[in-house]
């Protein structure tokens, strides 16, 4: 039982991981159906966020705090860069958008590689994170997973308010229902678009932070884990966050589970052919939005 | 008649640039490189027709290329080993007391041979089946392909102690009882695998001139409106994806003899990926395209890697983005403009319009 529990929390915890990193691209991918390739590097700018903020900032607990916004805009500012310079020229084709940011994607990595030097870089985790919480005797959970999962519920529930509230996140969802009718109605599409890309890639950022206290940090760090963040997103279904929450704890679960009983490669698998056999039964994802175009 | 002239005074060229001028103006240094250059260039024919003409972005090449390459792999290695015997990385590790089952068969050379083809084919059509029957497509499909490959790549590193993990198959000594250490030998694969180019490209262009050819370009751009007219765009686009794959397989199965090597490195996520920039960058809707770009594009990085290694990935960087921003039909467009500038009665055939996808 012991055991279970322990796995499910790992599970857990991968899923929290997964679901800080999808929340920003399903965000992206429902506005505007684009499938941006950089952004693990933008998870990547976000940890060396952190990595450049301990140069200046000596204690671990206080960088960390002041990370999270700086990050937050870095990584946003970023996204907002890669809209107006590449994106919103290609919006027309979604699939040629796929490929161009994956070609910046490169170019950010080797960016990484001349500025920061190829090896992984160390970063101080809070010494309050860097212990772990004895729930009972054989189950004990590290405090560093437990802050990733708070933050990743956090983080949705900040989205979910935004999106359900306030004026910009009426426009975002009027967009994603309907963009023509949206724009029709007076709204500055292109606008809703750029904040939404703000948004989304700031989310990577926050999620780069959140990477630094488990995992160590060097350019290549967004490619190891975005693929699984593509997935989360595809079978959650477009423009519906809790598609997105549920499938990424399950996914997490899953994988925890298989890789239990088996091995990491053979569980990576599994959980393919799960995909597979998922989209059998639901082509558009868990959730998905009632619309009546055919395509 | 003039149609029919065209491509095939484009293949006797080919044909002399590959058989006559190459082997004679290239060391064997360099023509073993350019042999490797062109298995990607098979890879790419096959992309042409699946991406370019038939508007399905996959980013699993490697997948196949893979499939292909370790079955060519695992039959060379059991032929190097000799009969009975266990290559020599399983003795290495020392975790297997004989072969696995699924190792014996590739044993035999006509099993392994049609292996390398039609285990990508029947895996793709699989596949295919299964996702295009559901109407998964666009970007839903793409992601798709890429996971397949990279669960395809941890699986292989993680049985290492069949597949050789990390490593590969590696150290290939004989081709079919030929020794690939001779310089003639070696030469000889170079020619095999340019007769499979050609090969691959003749039958990529009766594809797309044919019925089938109109149809696939259908689906592309109007996949709702053939489903209307009374076809089926779910088999339309499983027989260019099944060709594809066929195409990947082969590809990789003569990549092992002619560079000795196979490993995950070259059928991961980003090799994968890597597949696709030469078909943008040579024009993805044309015939010679995709080819085309992958050789410059796989010369291009040999050439500037041997100098600077970091230039050459902003250079790739590059090439994903500014040719599909500026010039989506690729440089098989601008050859298509200058035709029509120099002879403005002619009719050119049109380069296919940028994919313009309706999403939900």
């Amino acid at each position: 039982m012991t055991l279970v529990l322990s796995q499910l929390f790992t599970g857990i915890s991968i899923g929290a991981v997964l679901l800080l990193i999808a929340l920003g691209l399903s965000l992206t991918f429902g506005q505007m159906g684009v499938i941006n390739m950089a952004h693990g590097e933008f998870i990547m700018a976000g940890a060396y966020t952190v990595y450049v903020l301990q140069q200046v900032i000596t204690g671990a607990g206080w960088s960390l705090l002041v990370a999270l916004p700086v990050a937050f805009v870095v990584a946003g500012a970023m996204g907002v860069l890669l809209e107006f310079l590449l994106i919103r020229r290609l919006y027309a084709r979604p699939l040629d958008t796929l490929l161009v940011t994956w070609g910046v994607s490169l170019i950010l990595q080797q960016l990484a590689r001349d500025v920061f030097g190829a090896p992984n870089v160390q970063t101080r985790a809070p010494e309050l994170l860097t212990g772990s919480i004895r729930i009972t005797d054989h189950l004990v959970i590290s405090s560093s997973r437990v802050f990733i999962l708070v933050l990743a519920l956090t983080a949705v529930a900040a989205l979910t308010i935004v999106l359900k509230t306030t004026p910009l996140g009426r426009r975002i969802r009027a967009v994603v229902q309907n963009r023509d009718l949206a724009a029709v109605s007076g709204l500055a599409t292109a606008r809703v678009d750029r904040l939404t890309f703000f948004i989304g890639s700031g989310l990577a950022g926050i999620a780069g932070v959140a990477l630094t206290l488990i995992g160590p940090i060097g350019p290549t760090m967004g490619t190891n884990i975005i693929v699984n963040a593509f997935l989360v997103v595809v079978v959650g279904g477009i423009g519906q966050l809790q598609g997105t929450v549920i499938v990424a704890f399950v996914l997490g679960v899953l994988q925890s589970m298989v890789e239990y009983t088996t091995t990491v490669s053979v569980a990576s698998v599994i959980v393919f052919i799960a995909i597979v056999a998922f989209l059998q039964w639901r082509p558009q994802g868990l959730f998905t939005l009632r619309t009546r175009s055919l395509a | 008649m003039r149609l029919l002239r065209k491509p095939v005074t484009g293949f006797a060229i080919g044909a002399v640039l590959l058989f006559g001028v190459a082997p004679l103006a290239l060391g064997d240094f360099r023509l073993d490189l350019l042999a490797k250059y062109l298995c990607f260039a098979i890879v790419a024919v096959g992309i042409g027709l699946a991406w370019g003409r038939g508007g399905m972005l996959t980013l699993g090449q490697g997948f196949f290329f893979g499939l292909g390459g370790y079955a060519m792999a695992m039959h060379l290695k059991l032929a190097d080993a000799g009969p009975g015997q266990m290559p020599d990385f399983m003795l290495l590790y020392g975790q297997l007391d004989e072969l696995p089952w699924w190792w014996r068969p590739f044993a035999n050379p006509l099993f392994a041979l049609s292996a390398t083809v039609l285990l990508p084919m029947f895996t793709a059509l699989l596949l295919g089946l299964l996702i295009f029957r559901r109407k998964v497509r666009g970007a839903y499909f793409a992601i798709l392909s890429q996971a397949l490959c990279a669960a395809f790549a941890i699986l292989l590193i993680g049985q290492q102690g069949t597949t050789g993990g990390t490593n590969g198959l590696t150290n290939i000594q004989g081709f079919f009882g030929y020794d690939l250490n001779d310089p003639v030998n070696r030469r000889t694969v170079y020619f095999i695998v340019a007769a499979a180019l050609l090969a691959v490209l003749a039958l990529t262009w009766q594809l797309m001139r044919s019925r089938y050819g109109e149809l696939l370009v259908a689906v592309r751009d109007g996949e709702e409106r053939v489903r209307f007219l009374g076809y089926d765009p779910a088999n339309v686009k499983l027989v260019a994806y099944v060709a594809a794959a066929g195409m990947a397989g082969l590809a990789g199965a003569l990549f092992v003899p002619a560079v000795g090597i196979v490993s995950p490195a070259m059928i991961g996520v980003v090799p994968s990926i890597e597949f696709v920039i030469g078909v943008a960058v040579g024009g993805r809707a044309s015939l010679l395209g995709p080819a085309l770009g992958a050789i410059a594009v796989a010369w291009a990085k040999t050439a500037l890697s041997e100098r600077v290694p970091s230039a050459w990935t902003y250079f790739e960087g590059l090439l994903f983005i500014l040719p599909i921003v500026f010039l989506p039909g690729g440089l098989a467009s601008l050859a298509g403009t200058i035709r029509r500038r120099s002879r403005p009665s002619a009719v050119v055939e049109t380069p296919a319009p940028a994919k313009v996808e309706v999403t939900t």
